[in-house]
């Protein structure tokens, strides 16, 4: 059996791709991906049309897909994850048929379910055999963790794995298998390395993001989470690795030992791992040089597939095993719920990733954000999107006070015994627009361009289009 | 009063504005670019005639880059480009 | 109170709108080193918005102007004044005159302004070799001169030495300030720590300070802050101790007792009034018992 084709073309044609059909992408190579570009290009030039794409994410390095709808190839997006450039294009009408985004663990959980059936899914390989073994450990365009390609490969009725770095078979350390891949393509480049991954994740220096680093470590030491087993995730925004290495001072100083963090992982989290923070990385996608080359090098830091790592319909999850998330939002509402789909003009930059799903699992929930960004209160009456609803979030912080959800009384007990700034969301509001002035609400438009559909399937909210001037 | 010469205060940095100043054509035209344009331009351009009114600036072309500045720090600017404008720093 | 006093440079607005939520007991408004002379006008603008429209709750709010052989102090005084601020940090005093000559115009602009006379406070900053050596007459030069405030940076090229982590070479400034500002009965802050990456160095240099006697420490970092409030905040085993030396002078009042030992030792006077002093900051941070 000969798996190996000559081209991204031959692999289409193979593959029986036709009008109408449904094809998926992972972003593990982020910014740097050339693969649903190139793919996108042979099934442009093969004349096939009306095709339906389910990436886990796209960045604005896909901004050529932008043509491929505007022709009629492209006619539905499905993404758990757009960035502001074809987020502004879609926000501006480009689709005629709304994009679906869905949370990292919505996705693989809508796929397995056959909810959202894939019919070729390319999956982009830093490293393959002939047969299709495949890792994103090793090889020129290394991206660590292949986590959000599983469902994909295991659900796809074709699978393609598309690779620049063909080694002989078997593959010794594969990530997906070989029983679930179809056709094997080589190229010459499969991304940029630069645009996959960084070189290193840096602290914020800015002063407000290190007083809300510093108050989100205190929350977590006052919550009562905070000892032998403790679990968490952070994102790699600059105020969010600054609470992470608060974190990590309290916990060598306590000498507490964890059970596992988890995530996109950073630079920073392996650093938690060597020192003794934690007993192991849980990792889903590899943000930095320095992730890439521990997942590759280091037992205790495991791979993990989207459906381990979210997915609702999985028998369990990792993040119902999570103490503890540290989340970003662009606005957040009176009642908690949070955007991280659009920004303030109302334009799609961005989407749920793992946002809604680790809240949902997480014991506490935190979102760190400034009181305001460019003169604009993140606290509002009313969110322009529910990624997150409020239900799930336990609590605020920000330079000017911490606000706790009424839901969680214990926590906001814990947290005014422990002399932090507590204040009710209210207040936080008033006090931020008494410095920035009181903003004038949007103009929305008559359009929905964009559905959110929550973790376990259903419709969560609407976004519609920007009008135009 | 006058404009005497073209003058500019603040920068394009964030949570600044940058105001330029320049001798008019008889009228005060003032031209607005800014990031938060939607939720507080009509209030950007009312303290930017306010602090100009104070100035007795009336004839003059002004040309505004806000980054997201809070009201005092615009009022700062305008009048820093305002009195260099004067030429009565 | 003034643990912790930050530096903001008065030309950044992204700094001082967030000035008030940095953790400081004391904001200095910067309209000296921080901003070119090309800017001087904008900044002093800057600076009076930001004390007029900015609330700083219980941060106090001080600004260094430029120095008495600059075209600019009394502009930036008169155009500061109306809004109010705490504290002026005068740069390069040398003598008792430089301070006067502040205080002389500082009277007049309260005059002028309808303010009770002395409603503004001046802090000396001593950075040359002259200044040190007239630390105590400067201290003592006029009624509104509060505290002083040593600047190790410039104070070392005047002394044609190295500024050095160890800080050896300041050891006599920051002990001849000391004794100055106590025999006045004025404050005394010490030097900001250079090295804004070095956490473990801010604290043992501010810990120094505090066992010379300085009342609180400057800081140009944020960062700095949260650790220079610590060390010079009394510890819970300190607050215990001095309720337990006015608990034991109580006692002793009620059965007419003459000599007073706590822990077999005698409480003299300066015992009584250390722990006064550790009870009056620890119920300014909230620390203290509930009641009196």
């Amino acid at each position: 059996m000969d798996k190996l084709v000559k081209s991204i073309q031959e692999a289409v044609k193979l593959s029986g791709l036709k009008d109408g059909m449904t094809i998926s992408f992972h972003h593990h190579l982020r910014n740097g991906d050339f693969v649903l570009n190139m793919v996108m290009e042979q099934i442009a030039g093969l004349g096939i049309r009306d095709l339906n794409v389910n990436a886990s994410s796209l960045f604005d390095a896909h901004m050529p897909i932008l043509e491929h709808i505007k022709n009629g190839v492209v006619t539905g997006i499905s993404a758990d994850y757009i960035a502001a450039g074809v987020g502004r294009a879609i926000s501006q009408g480009i689709m005629q048929k709304p994009v679906q985004f869905r949370t990292h663990g919505g996705r693989p959980s809508d796929i397995a379910l056959g909810r959202t059936p894939i019919d070729v899914a390319f999956i982009a390989a830093p490293t393959a055999d002939p047969m299709g073994n495949c890792s994103g450990k090793y090889g020129k365009s290394a991206c660590g963790s292949l986590g959000y390609a599983f469902a994909d490969a295991m659900y796809a009725k074709k699978v393609v794995v598309i690779t620049d770095n063909l080694v002989a078979y078997p593959l010794q350390d594969f990530s997906i298998s070989e029983d679930y891949v179809d056709y094997v393509v080589t190229v010459d480049a499969i991304g940029d390395p630069k645009g996959i991954v960084s070189g290193t994740t840096q602290i914020t220096r800015d002063p407000v993001g290190l007083v809300m680093a510093a108050h989100a470590a205190r929350v977590i030491e006052a919550s009562g989470l905070l000892k032998d087993g403790f679990s968490f995730q952070t994102g790699a925004g600059g105020a969010s690795l600054a609470a992470a290495k608060f974190l990590k001072d309290i916990m060598l100083e306590k000498k507490i030992q964890g059970s596992f963090g988890m995530g996109g992982i950073t630079g920073y989290m392996v650093e938690m791992l060597q020192a003794g923070c934690f007993r192991n990385l849980m990792d889903v996608q590899c943000f930095d040089l320095k992730a890439v080359e521990s997942i590759r090098t280091d037992p205790r830091h495991l791979e993990i597939s989207a459906m381990q790592y979210a997915s609702p319909s999985s028998r369990s999850a990792a993040v119902d095993s999570l103490d503890v998330v540290i989340l970003g939002a662009t606005q957040i509402d009176t009642d908690f719920n949070v955007n991280v789909h659009t920004d303030s003009n109302g334009y799609i930059m961005g989407g749920s990733g793992g946002h809604s799903d680790t809240a949902a699992g997480a014991k506490l929930s935190m979102i760190i954000a400034p009181m305001f960004r460019a003169r604009l209160p993140i606290v509002t009456d009313k969110v322009t999107c529910v990624s997150t609803p409020g239900k799930d979030i336990d609590v605020l912080v920000t330079q000017g006070g911490i606000a706790v959800n009424p839901k969680n009384q214990e926590l906001q007990q814990r947290l005014m015994a422990a002399g932090l700034p507590v204040v009710d969301i209210r207040e936080l509001k008033e006090k931020t627009e008494r410095i920035t002035g009181t903003p004038k609400t949007l103009a929305k438009g008559d359009r929905v361009v964009a559905e959110v559909i929550d973790r376990y399937g259903q419709l969560q909210d609407s976004i519609y289009n920007v009008p135009t001037k | 009063m006058d404009i005497k010469q073209i003058a500019s205060a603040g920068t394009m940095e964030s949570s600044d504005v940058y105001v330029e100043i320049a001798p008019g054509n008889g009228t005060l035209e003032i031209s607005l670019e800014s990031v938060v344009v939607q939720q507080f331009g009509d209030a950007i351009r009312a303290v930017v005639l306010e602090v100009l009114q104070e100035q007795q600036v009336d004839n003059a072309n002004v040309r505004i880059v806000d980054r997201g500045a809070l009201e005092c720090v615009l009022r700062a600017r305008v009048e820093t480009a305002a009195l260099r404008g004067k030429g009565n720093v | 109170m003034r643990r912790s006093m930050l530096f903001l440079p008065g030309n950044n607005p992204n700094m001082l709108i967030n000035g008030n939520c940095l953790g400081a007991d004391a904001i200095i408004f910067d309209l000296e080193d921080a901003v070119s002379p090309a800017e001087k006008d904008a900044a002093r603008i800057l600076v009076r918005n930001t004390l007029r429209y900015m609330d700083f709750g219980g941060c106090e709010r001080i600004v260094r102007i430029n120095s008495i052989d600059t075209p600019y102090w009394k502009k930036d005084l008169s155009t500061i004044l109306p809004w109010k601020p705490d504290m002026i940090l005068l740069p390069k005093t040398g003598a008792a005159a430089d301070a006067q000559a502040v205080d002389a115009y500082l009277t007049e602009l309260e005059q002028q302004l309808g303010m009770e006379p002395n409603t503004v406070a001046l802090m000396p900053l001593i950075e040359t070799a002259m200044g040190v050596e007239n630390a105590f007459s400067i201290a003592t030069a006029a009624k509104r001169v509060r505290a002083l405030f040593l600047g190790a940076e410039d104070l070392t090229t005047d002394l044609q030495c190295k500024r050095t982590k160890e800080s050896k070479e300041i050891f006599y400034a920051r002990t001849r300030l000391v004794m100055a500002a106590r025999a006045a009965g004025v404050e005394v802050y010490d030097t900001p720590f250079i090295d804004i990456n070095d956490d473990i160095g801010i604290r043992e240099d501010a810990a120094f300070a505090k066992d010379l006697g300085f009342s609180g420490k400057v800081s140009i970092s944020p960062r700095h802050v949260e650790v220079i409030n610590e060390v010079f905040s009394p510890t819970q085993s300190e607050i215990d101790y001095a309720y337990e030396v006015l608990d034991a002078i109580a006692l002793a009042k009620k059965q007419g007792k003459g000599a007073i030992s706590l822990r077999g030792k005698m409480i003299d006077a300066p015992i009584v009034t250390r722990a006064q002093q550790t009870i009056s900051m620890a119920m300014a941070l909230g620390l203290g018992r509930e009641e009196a």
